[in-house]
């Protein structure tokens, strides 16, 4: 379990002694890792994220893991989310991957220039790190330290080009060469609700060609903008480039609906949705069942891969809504079964 | 400076005419500027751009132009200063996430994109600024550019000549 992750030579680790090995290489898979491989074995993905802590506990890390067992392809490490200071998506990744699961590294552009960036997505992969999302990033204004400097050096556009630029240039982007370049599988986030509306599949062709494998999306409550736009980018052939996962979420009440919508930016909920909240008699289950059934939903939608299943502070149902949606089909997620705290025991 | 920047993006296409009509000399006489005199003229025509794109459209001087395609609208007011927006943080009402009394750069941008010759332009991928540009002319940097390439087909066509 603690043997270190060596991605030049694979023979020596198969994953059966350590499931934080890289994948034996595949023909036509960028990365060795779990998630994309579940996606190109065209099964149904379904992803959730974790809130890195406010703590220097691993444990902690892995508990938070664990509560996703057997429902969850991958878990996305968010970076220093609505621009709040938690430990970094790198070590939580680096430490996720270490016991075999399939984090999604999430770069924001906020915190970091292009030259931190390149050394997180080498440090990253040599880590065994095999998935990472380019995102923009929250401004710093909207979160616990509005007096930092935002960095934005680049855009997630720019940074699914720097990805691109050393997985396959095997070089950074000033040119200078790389001995080995990070086989990481590389997506970006979409939001199909908010303004521009008629612009954002042009924009997710954009992430597309950019270097984007997999998409995720902000949290979706309305079928139909997402049916609509999900047709177009069939038709555009974007579905046979990328996969996508559109993101689904739980509400806890009636209330809190209400304030996501008016307070976080990029949320839409529509009216029907937080009627029904309002008019459920426990509205937290009722909340739990709207994002099964959203679930559901996204899963009939032609061209949709997989769900990213956002449960913030409620990260203790997501197995049970996965299951009871039916969504993987009896499929078991991998876990890392049987895990020891080898430092404790 | 604000009204007329939005006044740009909503009327990108008129806009457009008048740069496809003045790009052209200016750029001429840039080439010619700085042939005869280096770049000793560098520091006015900085300044003189600064003012002018300072003033239609909020320039923030990042010397790497894009107005053109990003349907007039200057991509440096984002907050974020994002080259491929928008991002997903845009208000239901178009406005920006960060400054919600402005509306959203580059909901402004498709819009004036969209009226433009070619708006699919505004789709390609522009990767980041070179931020070692700040501050400097993107006009002179363009000219030399253009120069340069006309140089070397020039320089083509004689070897080829020969050859």
């Amino acid at each position: 379990m603690n043997k270190p992750i060596d991605n030049h030579d694979n023979e020596h680790h198969p994953y059966v002694d350590n499931p934080g090995s890289p994948l034996p290489p595949k023909e036509g898979h960028v990365s060795q890792g779990r998630f994309e491989r579940v996606l190109r074995d065209g099964h149904f993905a379904v992803t959730s994220e974790i809130a890195p802590p406010d703590s220097v506990d691993a444990d902690e890390v892995y508990r938070r893991a664990a509560l996703f067992d057997g429902a969850v392809d991958a878990i996305n490490a968010t970076d220093g989310s609505g621009a709040n200071c938690h430990m970094s998506s790198v070590a939580v990744c680096a430490l996720l991957s270490h016991i075999g699961y399939s984090p999604i590294l999430q770069i924001s552009c906020r915190d970091k220039n292009r030259i931190a960036i390149q050394g997180d997505i080498l440090g990253a992969a040599a880590m065994g790190v095999c998935n990472v999302l380019a995102l923009t990033g929250d401004d710093v204004s909207s979160g616990d330290h509005p007096e930092a400097k935002p960095v934005f050096d680049l855009d997630s556009v720019s940074l699914l080009t720097t990805i691109k630029t050393m997985r396959e240039e095997s070089r950074f982007l000033s040119g200078r060469k790389l001995d080995l370049a990070p086989k990481v599988f590389a997506g970006s986030s979409i939001n199909p609700f908010v303004p521009p509306i008629e612009s954002r599949v042009l924009q997710l062709r954009k992430k597309v060609e950019a270097g984007a494998e997999f998409i995720q999306s902000q949290y979706c409550f309305d079928m139909d903008i997402l049916k609509s736009m999900m047709k177009r980018a069939v038709d555009m052939g974007l579905t046979e480039k990328a996969f996508i996962l559109p993101g689904v979420g739980t509400l806890a009440s009636a209330k809190t609906a209400k304030w996501l919508r008016s307070n976080v930016p990029g949320v839409h909920i529509p009216d029907s949705i937080v009627k029904r909240l309002e008019g459920a008699e426990k509205q937290k289950a009722e909340g739990q069942k709207i994002c099964v059934e959203l679930m559901q939903q996204v899963k009939e939608i032609e061209g949709v891969s997989g769900v990213h299943v956002m449960a913030y502070r409620q990260e203790e149902f997501v197995t049970e809504m996965v299951d009871a949606s039916g969504v993987l089909d009896g499929r078991k997620a991998w876990a890392p079964t049987g895990w020891v705290d080898t430092a404790r025991t | 400076m604000y009204s007329l920047r939005r006044f740009a993006s909503k009327h990108s296409k008129a806009y457009e005419v008048v740069y496809k009509f003045v790009e052209p000399p200016i750029l001429a006489s840039l080439t010619w500027l700085n042939k005869v005199a280096g770049d000793r003229f560098d520091k006015p025509i900085t300044w003189m751009e600064k003012h002018t794109k300072g003033a239609l459209f909020d320039c923030q001087m990042c010397g790497n132009c894009v107005l053109s395609k990003t349907g007039m609208t200057c991509p440096m007011n984002c907050p974020k200063t994002i080259r491929n927006g928008p991002c997903g943080g845009v208000r239901a009402n178009g406005n920006c996430e960060v400054k919600p009394e402005m509306k959203c750069v580059w909901v402004e941008a498709w819009g004036g994109a969209s009226k433009m010759r070619n708006p699919q332009e505004i789709e390609l991928v522009q990767f980041a600024v070179d931020r070692s540009h700040q501050g400097s002319s993107a006009w002179i940097r363009l000219a030399k550019e253009r120069d340069k390439e006309k140089q070397d087909r020039k320089q083509a066509a004689i070897a080829e000549d020969v050859s």
